[in-house]
């Protein structure tokens, strides 16, 4: 489910005894923890500057078509309130589980709230968690996955089998473990699915770095006196940034998916607030007796922003790679 | 190799065991009284003790983690506190039905996603490569519950053609139980196809673009038997990566979908695990799927080592 | 003035031989980014039978393009867009797939640059030649006899065993040599090879070439060598073709081109190049003013033009015709006549510059006694090395894979930790072993520049950060006193001031290594370790980076540890040589004295291995046998397995010999005295060609 797009590749450690004859890669295993071709982005993207990156960037059909569906989201988020047709708590007794009409284009649910307007509105509050929690998974698995990829040894192996085991588990159910502990919120999502993703970002921060801190530019920062900090932070870290930004639009798009699915179980955001996720789990019952709209629509909203994300994400990784 | 082999089997021994202390301590900082949330608001106190004591609740943190650890050991997961049984046949059905689920889903995408991914790279940047490559890129980040819905809705409510539960019941044929189940592995496959079918594609591409193939075709062989003979092997080695780390995410849409689908699974029953608090079962059912994802892992490594020549004989002579 | 010869638009060919090969006006195009970019223009040579042509070039020369255009194997972005090709007759532009096929099967074969990755990782070398004979209609039993027959053929000693190998279980040698027994497997009309060598060590190569140069013959094929080491292409060429940015601007035979040279690019590229013993103490060598131009860059005109010192008005608008030097030469340049006294860019003299030189009176500067690193407690990289490095000299140190120079260099900066009892002096004070350990003050005088300054600039930091860093750091210099220090950095690389804001990937590779050169000497060191500092560069810019080092030396009175696989580079550099091997010291002294001898047997066959533009040396002595492993060293003197003079009383497999100083300054580790190897020598007698 939290998936990652690139492959995973172990970089392999090569002795600084001069090796005689090539040595192509093609050695991999999974164990370790995997790194990402996000490490071919940060090669790959050595000669870009920034402004070449937009202007590519904005070249892609994807882009835009991404772009485009999550920017009239956000735009939903921000003022659904003032056009949607119905206010999204009403409940109008008299209409529930009435199908598309013209008076209401999505139709409305068991407790007669207007389909279309739960929908427009619904986008808010995982607009909001999402990138907060994103946010803060990308910053704890930025540090971590470079103080990894450059102490490595002990650390990086103890470490290792910290996020090792964390990544055993899919989101969804480590997500439970602590929802349920801590009882559903914003903040809980927030902190819950930033601390889930610590880990996946790590691993690939860590990857990034490691291929890095192979490049002489760090032993020469060595021999200037320069300290684990320094290093990690002014030397290895601008030039992991690309690796960190495809994981980070990837993250996203998945957060949103993780986000959604959790509102489907329960264990996400709470009624009566409108959201896709939570509408679902409550309405999909009412598939059985052939209410399809009220689980549609709110399905379609989730997929669209998702694959938006994930469209932008993949636009910037296909213009960081080539 | 064979230090190899017992360095990976360490290190996946000393993953298990962070594993369980994660599941152990999550399960302790739930707030709340496990007796409490079995016996309900309007127990009685004394009773609510009784159980307390009953449950080996108030022994020290440490005593209490060693007896699960043992437990687990030979093979006792712990009491249910919903149930007031043994937690281990509820997890062993559970995990059967979802071996089932999982391994048909996997037999269905495997071998789409590589011949999906292997013609994306033959005819990489045409018309066929992006169709391949977008739509399964959409595809993937559909959530299991909205393209199951959306199938529910499609083929069991206005179609009518599957059954919309995955359960068959207790006696029906091996072919019933098998419809029943297409529809659930459905949005599994979708959410694998995309990640699998890419893998694929990089590893073909690489191979493509590789010295090793100009050799062979400029050897004269013909292209395709160069493909076959040449860049399949070495590209499909990744792959194999890929399938192993896949078993997290499937895991993760089997709650999903066995939650949609009222299907007795490992994932549903964590999932009413977590709903009812019981949580021995809960900590039984996630220490068992992170197993798993491990073992998967171990097995995806051996098959990459015993596959890879590299890896398998070490170094230039 | 004479009258300018007519111009001929065809090669040279001897009359009357149909070609083997024939490439007629070929251009080459590239689509990159939209745009067409034209890789190779106006091609045109040929190749007579038996015959074998030299194509050299540097890199954007387009001269791999030229190998992958006669086999149709271009890019997909890359189409041949003009001009014909012929080989044996047949036209393999225009032929049909199946026929194509069969070209490439029968008569047409290439050998690469890695061989390593030309294999298949996962298929044994065995099954991937008798592949070839399979498409021969061979049926299996056949074809791995045939293929084992082949690999006898290319002296591989035990075929069997190799063909159930893997490729990445051979060494570089053994594996180029297993490409080479595919190629010829079929005896193909031609043969084609794309720096087959360039990956390789200095003894393997020369058996590698001697090899190809002794199968040529067996076989009768015509050979088409590329590479851009000139050296190697005098030694197995017979004619050579001069590219330079997709165009051919010299041809000619071999022999003829190099020792009298009709084309400004080409006197200025062999002037580049060390000759005949040139050593920094007598004159700097020349280089060629301006940069290579962009691959497919439009142009009117002679495309060397704007790097000319001949260069007139009519350069600039006038593509030159090819102009028959003689009856077999040809020249694209209208003064082909004056360019043999091209003027030159670079003064010959050694610039006056203040700072003194050598000066040993206080002692070495760094010494290193019982250096040892092992490495996963098995491979022995450095074993028991004692050298000492006087103030102000350049060290040169010299030796193949596995020799230990590049630890050497990495334990002296303190990135690598040696084992226990070793230890490193400078100025009379141990070095903590962990250069994060040093004191700033210790690090400012030890630095380094790396051989790639792709990895060694960090590629988002500005050229004037990537300095003014170990400026801040290491010299404590901030505000004004730091800009002035940077300028004068800036002006000493000759490198300008609108450079300080650009990244390295806006600046060629030259550009870079004098930014890296810069940054080293930057906080006034008084060690530089120079690893290879130049084989990332082409000819034509190694030479002004030499000169800038030699310079360098004099103003900043630094002492170089250089270290080099270019004996050339190292005689021209070095005041001293050491030879290592397997980890350990064979030899040291001076560099003249070394180079010229006596010297030990394996520095003796080493330097009989580098092939040199000055001529073969009369009886090479060849090795045999591969470098040994360094996790598994030989017993006694680890070089007697392959060493041409190894004792018959069997004291070189037993004991290993000590350092000893049979003259002052000239230390050699073997069982044979300094006098007596004088003698051997001398008289050139090599025993038996010794070895396993």
């Amino acid at each position: 489910m939290s998936g990652l797009l690139q492959p995973p590749v172990e970089p392999s450690g090569a002795l600084p005894a001069e090796p005689a004859g090539s040595a192509g890669s093609l050695g991999m295993t999974t164990g370790y923890l995997g790194a990402t071709a996000a490490t071919a982005v940060a090669a790959a993207s050595r000669a870009k500057p920034t402004a070449t990156v937009w202007r590519l960037l904005l070249r892609r059909t994807a882009f835009w078509v991404g772009a485009g569906i999550v920017l009239f989201w956000i735009v939903c988020a921000i003022f659904g309130h003032a056009f949607a047709p119905y206010s999204p708590l009403t409940q109008q007794l008299l209409f529930t589980n009435a199908a598309p009409s013209s008076a209401h284009w999505f139709g409305t649910d068991g407790l007669g709230r207007d389909v279309l307007s739960r929908v427009i509105t619904g986008s808010r509050d995982i607009l909001i968690i999402t990138p907060l929690a994103t946010i803060l998974g990308t910053i704890l698995g930025t540090i971590l996955g470079l103080a990894m990829g450059y102490f490595g040894g002990v650390f990086d192996l103890i470490a290792g089998r910290i996020v090792e085991a964390f990544l055993a588990l899919p989101i969804v159910i480590i997500a439970f473990l602590f929802i349920v502990a801590l009882g559903p919120s914003t903040g809980t999502l927030i902190i819950v699915i930033g601390l889930v993703f610590t880990p996946l970002i790590a691993r690939t921060v860590r990857a990034a770095a490691q291929v890095e801190r192979q490049q002489d530019y760090v032993a020469a920062s060595r021999l200037f006196g320069e300290g684990p900090v320094r290093v990690m932070f002014s030397e290895i870290l601008p030039n992991v940034v690309p690796a960190i930004l495809v994981e980070f639009t990837v993250r996203l798009g998945y957060a949103i998916f993780a986000v959604a699915t959790l509102s489907f179980l329960g264990f996400g955001i709470t009624p009566p607030t409108p959201d896709w996720g939570a509408d679902i789990y409550a309405n999909y019952i009412g598939l059985l007796s052939g209410y399809w709209w009220q689980t549609l629509f709110p399905a379609l909203a989730i997929a669209s922003l998702v694959i938006a994300v994930i469209l932008i994400a993949d636009s910037i990784e296909q213009v960081l790679a080539s | 190799m064979a230090t190899f082999l017992l360095r990976r089997l360490g290190l996946m021994i000393l993953t298990l065991w962070i594993l369980s202390l994660i599941v152990f301590f999550a399960g302790q900082i739930l707030p709340g009284d496990p007796a409490r949330a079995t016996l309900g608001p309007f127990a009685a106190p004394s009773a609510v003790k009784a159980l307390d004591a009953q449950l080996g609740v108030n022994r020290p943190l440490l005593t209490r983690y060693l007896s699960w650890i043992g437990g687990l050991l030979h093979g006792n997961l712990g009491t249910s506190y919903e149930y007031r049984s043994a937690v281990e046949p509820f997890v062993r059905a559970a995990l059967i039905n979802s071996i089932k689920l999982a391994l048909l889903a996997f037999v269905i995408v495997v071998p789409l996603a590589i011949i999906g991914g292997v013609i994306a790279a033959l005819y990489a940047g045409r018309a066929a490569d992006r169709v391949i490559s977008v739509a399964g890129l959409a595809l993937s980040t559909v959530p299991e519950f909205v393209s199951g819905v959306v199938l529910i809705v499609i083929f069991g409510v206005e179609l009518k053609v599957l059954p919309v539960t995955a359960s068959a019941g207790a006696n029906a044929s091996d072919f019933q139980q098998f419809r029943h189940l297409i529809l659930p592995a459905i949005p599994l496959v979708l959410v694998l196809f995309g990640y699998i079918a890419r893998m694929a594609r990089a590893g073909t591409i690489e191979a493509l673009n590789s010295d090793y193939t100009r050799t062979a075709i400029l050897k004269g062989l013909p292209r395709w038997t160069a493909i076959r003979r040449h860049v399949l092997r070495n590209s499909l080695l990744p792959t194999i990566t890929v399938i192993a780390t896949q078993t997290g995410y499937l895991i993760g849409g089997l709650v999903v979908v066995e939650t949609l689908f009222n299907y007795q699974g490992l994932g549903n029953l964590i999932f009413q695990a977590a709903v009812h608090k019981d949580f021995a079962m809960l900590e039984a059912g996630v220490l068992i799927i992170g197993a798993v994802y491990v073992l998967a892992t171990l097995i995806a490594d051996l098959l990459l080592t015993w596959l890879n020549p590299r890896l398998r004989l070490g170094g230039a002579e | 003035m004479t009258a300018d010869s007519a111009p001929s638009s065809l090669s040279s060919d001897p009359a009357g031989s149909a070609p083997a090969l024939s490439v007629t006006n070929l251009d080459v195009t590239y689509k990159v980014r939209g745009q067409d970019r034209l890789a190779l223009r106006d091609v045109t040579f040929s190749i007579a039978r038996g015959e074998s042509y030299g194509l050299v070039g540097e890199s954007g020369s387009g001269k791999s393009t030229v190998a992958l255009a006669l086999v149709r194997y271009l890019p997909s972005n890359g189409r041949v867009s003009g001009g014909q090709v012929s080989i044996n007759g047949l036209d393999p532009l225009s032929m049909g797939r199946g026929a194509l096929r069969d070209l490439r099967a029968r008569t047409v074969s290439m050998v690469y640059q890695e061989p390593g990755r030309a294999l298949n990782p996962s298929i044994r070398v065995g099954r991937q030649i008798a592949e070839v004979f399979s498409i021969a209609g061979q049926s299996k039993g056949e074809a791995t006899a045939s293929a084992e027959e082949m690999l006898r053929k290319v002296q591989i000693s035990d075929p069997a065993r190799v063909m159930r190998r893997y490729p990445h279980e051979l060494s570089g040698g053994m594996a180029q040599r297993a490409v080479i027994a595919m190629a010829l497997a079929r005896s193909p009309a031609l043969l084609i090879l794309d720096e087959p060598t360039t990956a390789l060590d200095a003894t393997v190569e020369a058996e590698v070439l001697d090899l190809v140069a002794a199968l040529r013959q067996e076989f009768d094929t015509t050979v088409l060598f590329i590479s851009h080491n000139l050296a190697v292409i005098a030694k197995m060429c017979d004619r050579v073709g001069v590219l330079y940015a997709g165009q051919l601007l010299e041809q000619g035979p071999a022999r003829a081109v190099f020792e009298n040279p009709r084309h400004p690019y080409t006197v200025g590229l062999l002037r580049c190049i060390p000759r005949r013993g040139q050593r920094k103490d007598s004159d700097r060598l020349d280089t060629i003013p301006g940069f290579l131009p962009t691959p497919g860059t439009a142009v009117s005109g002679c495309i060397f033009a704007p790097r000319c010192a001949l260069v007139q008005d009519r350069c600039r608008t006038t593509d030159p015709p090819f102009f028959l030097v003689d009856s077999v030469r040809t020249s694209r340049c209208f003064f082909h006549e004056q360019a043999p006294d091209l003027p030159r860019a670079t003064p010959a003299a050694i610039p006056e510059l203040a700072g003194h030189g050598a000066d040993g009176a206080d002692g070495p500067l760094v010494v290193m006694e019982g250096l040892s690193k092992t490495f996963g407690g098995s491979v022995h990289a450095l074993a028991g090395v004692d050298l000492a490095i006087e103030r102000g000299e350049t060290l040169g140190l010299v030796g193949e894979s596995g020799s230990g120079k590049t630890t050497l260099a990495r334990v002296l900066l303190g990135l690598t930790t040696p084992d226990a009892g070793s230890t490193v002096t400078m100025n009379g004070k141990p070095l903590s072993p962990d250069a994060r350990r040093r004191p700033k003050d210790v690090l400012r005088t030890l630095q380094i520049v790396f051989q790639n300054p792709d990895s060694a600039l960090n590629r988002r930091h500005s050229v004037r950060a990537l300095i003014s860093r170990p400026l801040a750091e290491l010299a404590g210099l901030s505000g004004p006193a730091l800009r002035t220090r940077l300028e004068e950095l800036i002006a000493s690389v000759r490198l300008e001031d609108r450079h300080l804001a650009l990244r390295p990937s806006q600046l060629s590779g030259g550009l870079k290594q004098r930014v890296a050169i810069a940054r080293a000497f930057g906080p006034g060191p008084e060690v530089v370790v120079c690893d290879e500092p130049t084989s990332a560069l082409d000819v034509s810019v190694q030479a002004a980076i030499l000169n800038l080092l030699a310079d360098l030396q004099q103003t900043e009175r630094a002492t170089y540890l250089f270290i080099s696989h270019d004996l050339g580079l190292v005689r021209y550099l070095s005041d001293r040589i050491v030879v290592l091997y397997l980890g350990r010291v064979m030899e040291v002294g001076p560099a003249e004295t070394v180079f010229a001898g006596p010297h030990h047997p394996y520095t003796e066959a080493l330097f009989s291995a580098v092939p040199s533009l000055d001529g073969e040396r009369p009886d090479r002595i060849k090795l045999t046998g591969e470098i040994p492993s360094a996790a598994n060293p030989p017993s006694g003197c680890v070089f007697h397995t392959r060493c041409p003079r190894k004792l018959a009383t069997g004291e070189c497999e037993s004991t290993e010999p000590p350092l000893h100083e049979d003259e002052p300054g000239h230390q050699i580790r073997c069982h044979i005295p300094l006098a007596e190897l004088r003698e051997l020598q001398r008289s050139q007698s090599v025993p038996s060609q010794g070895g396993s």
